[in-house]
């Protein structure tokens, strides 16, 4: 997917993440991520991100991830949202359960 | 083929919860409703369809719902946003899809084609996901029995209230604005053997005209009503449990045709009064509601 411009998705409410991203050319996914639970689920919530960015076919990206407490699938629904706003494009590749 | 969804099933409750709200979407398990029902619809900011669109389809792949009947809104067709929330649901495994602003039975032929249109796409037996028509105009309500006709996946007709009254050129009041359109929605619904489901009650804070507005659509014979905030459930629930006057005397009953089954006379009495065949599916149904809501209790 090829992003076009800065684009995000989600809110600062309790059990939501609001993501960020900038298009890059180079220099691999960049994340920058604040928590108020970091410690814990720091890692979990970063792994989240670069993986469904690379499902997505975004090798090079700026992310900036303000994190509210949400759950994995919030995590990669807002990803999947602000890269296709980033990209200009609506999602065509649902994926069955 | 396995379906997704009960065509005859409990439901009482069926709860809206906004499609872009993530801890809404998160703890909309907890409160017992009957059925969830994730809305991409009006709760939903134009500006913010995608999102939710993203949102649902990742919440019903990866949370646990248990038993729980799930059913998305959908923007409707004409919209052009009804198509894509399909895209995003129906590979999710949505258990049935509530179309709004239903005013023909072709609304619903129209949107069945694209549910299956989809399935197969995904490899998912076409006529696993079920729908629901919500009616909201004076056309929809005059056309109501075509609609609870018009494809064997729809589980259920709905009213809803707030177009429905602007369309006829009034308000919601004390419940007589909505006699018609209601009776009109439960025949229709009865006629196609299907759900009729009463329409939210928005005011959340007067409990009193919320418990009159059950008691009166349980009178007409609705199977249960939508729901906006979580605290309407258990009065909502509690007022279609049977009375254990009512429970003692359908259980009286039953042992009374059970006995007169087994002296091969196929007529019994109770008192005197003679027991006929409605009075026995009367019977048999607030049985099963009752033993239908502890079951959901145990759950």
């Amino acid at each position: 997917m090829e992003l076009k411009k800065t684009a995000a998705a989600g809110t600062m409410e309790s059990g939501d993440i609001l993501i960020t991203i900038e298009p890059r050319t180079e220099g691999g996914v960049t994340l920058e991520l604040s928590s108020s639970v970091l410690q814990q689920y720091g890692r979990q919530i970063e792994a989240v991100i670069r993986e469904t960015l690379a499902g997505l076919e975004i090798p090079h990206a700026a992310v900036r991830a303000v994190d509210k407490g949400a759950l994995d699938c919030t995590v990669r629904a807002r990803v999947s949202a602000a890269a296709c706003r980033a990209a200009e494009r609506e999602n065509e590749t649902w994926e069955a359960k | 083929m396995e379906k997704r969804y009960i065509k005859d099933r409990l439901r009482r409750s069926m709860m809206f919860v906004p499609g872009n709200n993530p801890g809404m979407i998160t703890d909309a398990r907890i409160y017992g409703a009957d059925s969830i029902m994730f809305d991409l619809e009006d709760s939903v900011a134009y500006t913010e369809k995608d999102t939710a669109r993203f949102l649902v389809h990742n919440a019903l792949k990866t949370l646990d719902f248990g038993k729980k009947e799930i059913v998305v809104r959908i923007n409707d067709l004409s919209s052009g946003l009804g198509v894509r929330d399909l895209e995003a649901i129906i590979p999710a495994g949505v258990h049935v899809v509530r179309l709004p602003k239903t005013d023909s039975a072709q609304d619903v032929i129209d949107c069945e084609r694209e549910i299956a249109r989809i399935e197969a796409k995904h490899n998912i037996p076409v006529g696993a996901t079920g729908m629901m028509a919500a009616i909201e105009s004076a056309n929809g309500v005059l056309n109501a029995r075509e609609i609870a006709h018009a494809s064997d996946r729809l589980i259920g007709v709905a009213l809803g209230a707030e177009d429905y009254v602007t369309d006829l050129k009034t308000t919601r009041a004390d419940g007589i604005e909505l006699l018609f359109a209601r009776s009109m929605i439960l025949n229709a619904a009865r006629s196609a053997g299907i759900a009729a489901l009463d329409t939210v009650y928005s005011d959340v804070n007067n409990d009193e005209g919320f418990l009159e507005e059950v008691s009166l659509i349980r009178k007409l014979g609705f199977d249960g009503k939508s729901v906006i905030n979580p605290r309407q459930i258990e009065p909502l629930h509690r007022a279609f449990i049977p009375s254990e006057k009512d429970l003692r005397k359908a259980y009286a009953i039953m042992d009374a045709i059970a006995e007169a089954n087994a002296r091969g006379s196929g007529v019994a009495s109770i008192k005197g009064k003679m027991i006929d065949k409605p009075v026995v599916i009367r019977a048999q149904r607030l049985i099963a509601l009752a033993e239908a809501d502890n079951v959901v209790e145990e759950d």
